[in-house]
């Protein structure tokens, strides 16, 4: 039992027939830390969140969090215990406004009393409003373009109020200004304690926002570091640009 | 009730032969749900059809049904690709959940047997073959022809379509259509059609899989429901999408019923199958043979 | 989904409602217009039923037949051994209708959809054959269940009553219904309904809120059949397990629409008007195909259903 880390990933494995998407993965990550993931496309980064956050069982290994294991739970409890993600190609509910879409995990994790959770509204509109989302409040969720996506996605995940917030490429296709809006409430978000773990293509995002990066390659961690260092890892620069 | 070994032995053969003929009925549910993903819950309408084209054409003319079924069976390919196309264009197009998909597949199977009562009415129909009354014996041993023939039918069907999928390039697409879209496209082939050959091919095996059915036994319309978890018991049972998965399905639930009719009274049989499926379902989604 | 009126005064004038619509009936003088309106709201019942696991959660179940005949049979049980009057079976009925919907739900909900579905059809079949042999309750015979000469009330006839019941049931059904949809656990299923990963990520409990809704389904689809042993005083296992119950409870949602309460209520009344109509003018046999055919139009090119064209008229006449 350590208090040192908020979540400690020790020796995952996970197989999809016979195909081994993560090869005995350690991972610890610290309360309050900002962590970039990185890795070409297949190398199991969102393998390894959806082993985390518990959309997937791992085969062998063992996951904790806040000093518990969790590998047995299923995945709302561990979002209930503080875990929550996007994920990577948005999932909104499209029968549900936007304000909707934040309101179930308003109520089933943030407000957890299952017969009268008291008035979600003011607190989604407020985090609407955190990610720009505010005049969409209305919107049915099946009428937004990929960016407003993106941010729901990161929204629903806000509204969890978690602990550990995983972010999976929630940046893929925003232009310049926009990534740094995103940029800007990650940072916020850290700023009031919540871990960070990012999933991102967009480099010089990687390097600005992480305090640590870990990269990944064929389900394996191949490099371990700060952002500056492991740009210049000729591990790093081989997974991404071929042998 | 005695037991005699002869009874015992009975049982196994009727049984072995009963697993030919589902895995006639369940091969193309193999196909659609095991390869394409395809929910076609109005298959053992198809199947039922067949049975009913055959019977008219044997009381017509007098040819033999399972001749008829094999003729025909273009027929019903063209009819699997016309509702394939149909269910793509409405459903896998355009993304909606499986609920609609499966709702529609239920009102096709619903019409097929409604349409059917209309035209035939609720009454058994039966065919004579020249081998309908014929039983070969081996001492204890009962051989009724009128199961061996559909058996022997069935095990060519399923050899054929077995090297399809492992030996032409169609069927390699097609099992590579499950897997990876993507993949079969930038090699230049069109997945759509692939899926709907693959479609229309299991339609075509239900349409033959109806004269076996008619031939072992009367039919009337609303017999195919019981099929349904039938199909689904035997292929879940095997592992979806596998041929050999399938066969030993088949046998396993033939067997099973075989028994349950010979020392628990015939009533009880369909409640066999469907037994079987909701056990199956419960401990093994993956099946025996699971990919 | 703005919430107008709070569930507890929807609920009260849902009641009011029926009680109002049953005192005055009572004038009618058409003897048919009660077996007919019987069944219909029979349909409102079983399709408001099948919605909440359908429409609300989005899992299909083909059996309701099954679901319908355990309440049917459960009366019939009772009846034989106790003498169990209406007020009796009606509530055992709907427990053990809810139990195996809640037992289908365990063995099952963990699976894709098309499992539950294709298990609820196995349900139905193995419920039969049970029940075609098990001579308790008639077995294939079928089994008499007397009306009571004395009809409470001071109803004209013992018909009157059962449509009356009927009312209230129905009544009763779309409080269940409406409530369930405008809760937070309404706003689970939906979003089971909408992307269950995601709905399982962001911290609702699915295979819990997907088996509780089937239970639910299921008590209120056996709720439907308690009172159908007394309609014709006759009851036997191909009327009971009738596939038009099965057919039927999924069609009415699917051309009402699936969304909210008003869908079920909707598609029942028409549909279930235009087959007494139908079965009276023409024959049942075409009924069924009209019912069948009216399925598949309907989920290939109006897969919304009727609410789904007053949402769309509305959303463009507000621009």
């Amino acid at each position: 039992m350590s208090d040192e880390f908020l979540l400690e990933v020790k020796s995952v494995t996970k197989r999809f027939g016979g195909f081994t998407a993560l090869d005995d993965v350690d991972l610890a990550v610290r309360p309050g830390e900002r962590l970039g993931l990185i890795g070409p496309n297949g190398s199991g980064k969102t393998t390894l969140i959806n082993c985390v956050s518990g959309t997937l069982r791992n085969e062998s290994g063992s996951i904790r969090f806040a000093g518990e294991e969790i590998g047995a739970l299923p995945a709302y409890q561990r979002t209930r215990r503080g875990i929550a993600r996007s994920f990577q190609i948005p999932r909104p509910f499209t029968s549900m406004s936007v304000l909707e879409n934040l309101v179930v995990p308003i109520e089933y994790v943030a407000h957890r009393a299952l017969l009268h959770a008291g008035d979600t509204r003011p607190e989604a509109m407020a985090i609407l409003e955190k990610i720009g989302l505010a005049e969409k409040a209305g919107t049915p969720s099946n009428r937004l373009s990929q960016v407003e996506l993106r941010k729901l996605e990161l929204a629903r995940a806000m509204a969890a109020k978690p602990k550990l917030l995983i972010s999976d490429e929630a940046m893929a296709g925003l232009a310049g200004n926009e990534v740094d809006e995103v940029l800007d409430i990650l940072f916020r978000l850290n700023e009031a304690g919540i871990t960070i773990i990012m999933i991102e293509h967009i480099m010089q995002a990687v390097m600005r926002f992480s305090q640590r990066v870990v990269c990944l390659d064929a389900g394996k961690i191949i490099c371990e570091g700060a952002p500056a260092s492991i740009v210049r890892d000729p591990n790093v620069q081989r997974a991404y640009l071929g042998a | 009730m005695e037991f005699s070994s002869g009874l015992f032995l009975n049982a196994i053969i009727a049984g072995l032969l009963l697993g030919g003929f589902y895995a006639a009925v369940s091969v193309g549910i193999s196909i659609s749900f095991g390869m394409l993903d395809v929910v076609n819950i109005a298959h053992p309408g198809f199947v039922i059809l067949g049975a009913y084209i055959a019977y008219i054409v044997n009381s017509l003319f007098g040819f033999d049904p399972i001749v008829v079924a094999l003729a025909l069976s273009p027929l019903f390919f063209l009819l699997g690709m016309a509702l394939y196309r149909i269910y793509y264009v409405c459903f896998e197009m355009r993304g909606q959940d499986s609920l609609r998909g499966l709702a529609f597949f239920f009102g096709i199977l619903f019409i097929t047997e409604v349409t059917l009562i209309l035209t035939f009415g609720v009454d058994y129909r039966t065919v004579q073959t020249i081998y309908s009354d014929t039983t070969w014996r081996l001492g204890e041993l009962d051989f009724p022809l009128r199961l061996v023939v559909p058996f022997a039918v069935s095990m060519a069907m399923l050899g054929g379509l077995h090297l399809l999928f492992t030996r032409t390039f169609f069927g390699r697409a097609v099992l590579a259509v499950a897997q990876d879209q993507l993949a079969l496209r930038l090699m230049g082939v069109d997945p759509i059609r692939i899926k709907t050959f693959a479609f229309a091919l299991s339609i075509a095996t239900a349409g033959v899989a109806g004269a076996f059915l008619i031939v072992i036994q009367p039919v009337e319309p609303s017999i195919g429901r019981e099929y349904i978890g039938l199909a689904f018991a035997v292929c879940v049972l095997g592992g979806l999408g596998s041929l050999t998965g399938t066969l030993v399905g088949a046998f396993v639930l033939g067997l099973a019923e075989s028994f349950t009719a010979t020392f628990f009274g015939p009533s009880w049989a369909p409640a066999v199958s469907f037994g079987l499926l909701l056990l199956a379902l419960a401990f093994r989604p993956a099946g025996l043979f699971g990919r | 989904m703005k919430q107008r009126m709070s569930n507890r005064t929807f609920a009260v004038v849902a009641f009011v409602v029926a009680i109002a619509l049953a005192a005055v009936c009572q004038l009618i003088p058409n003897e048919f217009f009660f077996s007919a309106a019987y069944t219909v709201l029979l349909y409102v019942i079983l399709a408001t039923a099948w919605n909440i696991l359908g429409g609300y959660t989005g899992y299909v179940n083909f059996g309701s037949a099954a679901f319908f005949a355990i309440g049917a049979y459960t009366t019939v049980a009772l009846y034989y051994a106790v003498k169990a009057p209406l007020l009796v079976t009606v509530p055992v009925g709907m427990a053990v209708a809810g139990l195996a919907g809640l037992g289908l739900g365990y063995l099952t909900l963990r699976l894709r959809g098309v499992f539950f579905a294709i298990a609820s059809l196995a349900l139905a079949v193995v419920l039969f054959t049970f029940v075609v042999n098990w001579d308790f309750v008639g077995g294939a015979r079928g089994a008499y269940v007397l009306q009571p000469t004395e009809v409470p009330f001071g109803l004209k006839n013992f018909i009157h009553l059962l449509f009356s019941v009927q009312l209230l049931m129905a009544a009763g059904a779309l409080v269940v219904a409406r409530s369930i949809e405008t809760s937070t656990i309404g706003r689970g299923l939906a979003a089971i309904r909408d992307d269950e990963l995601a709905a399982e990520a962001a911290g609702v409990p699915t295979l819990r809120l997907k088996i509780l809704s089937a239970a639910i389904s299921g008590a209120l689809m056996g709720m439907a059949g308690t009172t159908f042993p007394y309609y014709l005083s006759y009851i036997e296992p191909s009327s009971a397990f009738s596939l038009s119950y099965s057919v039927n409870s999924i069609a009415m949602p699917l051309i009402g629409g699936m969304m909210s309460w008003m869908g079920p209520l909707i598609g029942a009344v028409l549909l279930g008007t235009v087959q007494q109509i139908v079965q009276v003018t023409i024959s049942s046999a075409w009924n069924l195909l009209i019912v069948g055919v009216l399925l598949v139009l309907f989920v290939t090119l109006a897969p919304n259903g009727i609410m789904g064209w007053v949402e769309a008229w509305r959303q463009r006449h507000r621009k």
